[in-house]
């Protein structure tokens, strides 16, 4: 993974929203932009325009971190996290410091 | 001053007609023709003095960009209540309705979003919670 992959992916885990649509998405994926907002409000309490909503499916699916189908002309969101991912999250992994517990 | 049309652009009006009210079950309440196309409204049996719902033809040649960017982000161009969200859903499924949002709670409703086959998504709602917060 390069340098500019982890730059991506960090970025896009460095926000609490979207952080918190990840978890909606794993919970029912294929959202539309509708259906995220709409769990916005609903779980949350927050109600997110959707221009904002779409900014931050454009953040995760830059660093591939989401993916979109198409529900007959609806645009679908999920989670797309790969190994990738999961060995850049775990970067820090890298400098354990010996003897420590893992 | 009261609302009595709101409007729904459809790609076809025939098409529009049947689906309207052979599936969602509404009832026609003008049919007038008016040129190469008829002012066309439905009402629902439940209200048939209420509002009409005006079956548009997308003739404007901004209705289509408008309708498929809603369309895209899974908006919906209108709303109807029902009184069971869950035993709609199973029914208009049996007539091969596409939803492209399964019934979720959402605060005070319970909702769901389908597509009614001439351009639009329609959403549903059943008033689950109807008590002040």
């Amino acid at each position: 993974m390069t340098d500019e992959q982890l730059d991506l992916i960090f970025k896009a885990l460095s926000d609490s929203t979207r952080r918190r649509i990840i978890d909606r998405l794993s919970q029912q994926p294929a959202q539309s932009l509708f259906e995220v907002c709409a769990a916005s409000v609903a779980e949350d309490g927050v109600a997110l325009s959707r221009q904002t909503v779409s900014q931050h499916l454009a953040v995760l699916e830059k660093a591939g971190l989401i993916e979109t189908t198409w529900k007959g002309r609806t645009k679908a969101h999920s989670l797309s996290i790969s190994e990738d991912h999961i060995a850049a999250a775990s970067w820090l992994m890298n400098y354990k410091q010996d003897g420590e517990k893992s | 001053m009261k609302i009595y049309v709101t409007n729904v652009f459809v790609d076809n009006q025939d098409k529009a007609e049947k689906f309207y009210t052979e599936v969602l079950g509404f009832d026609v309440k003008n049919n007038i023709p008016m040129g190469e196309h008829r002012w066309l409204t439905v009402v629902s049996g439940e209200d048939p003095d209420g509002t009409e719902l005006l079956l548009e033809p997308s003739e404007h040649p901004a209705v289509k960009p408008y309708k498929d960017a809603l369309v895209s982000d899974g908006i919906p161009a209108h709303s109807f209540q029902v009184e069971n969200l869950d035993a709609e859903r199973k029914r208009l499924g049996e007539h091969g309705v596409t939803f492209v949002q399964e019934p979720m709670n959402a605060g005070p409703v319970r909702m769901a979003v389908f597509d009614d086959t001439c351009g639009n998504l329609i959403q549903l709602i059943e008033m689950v919670d109807t008590s002040p917060a």
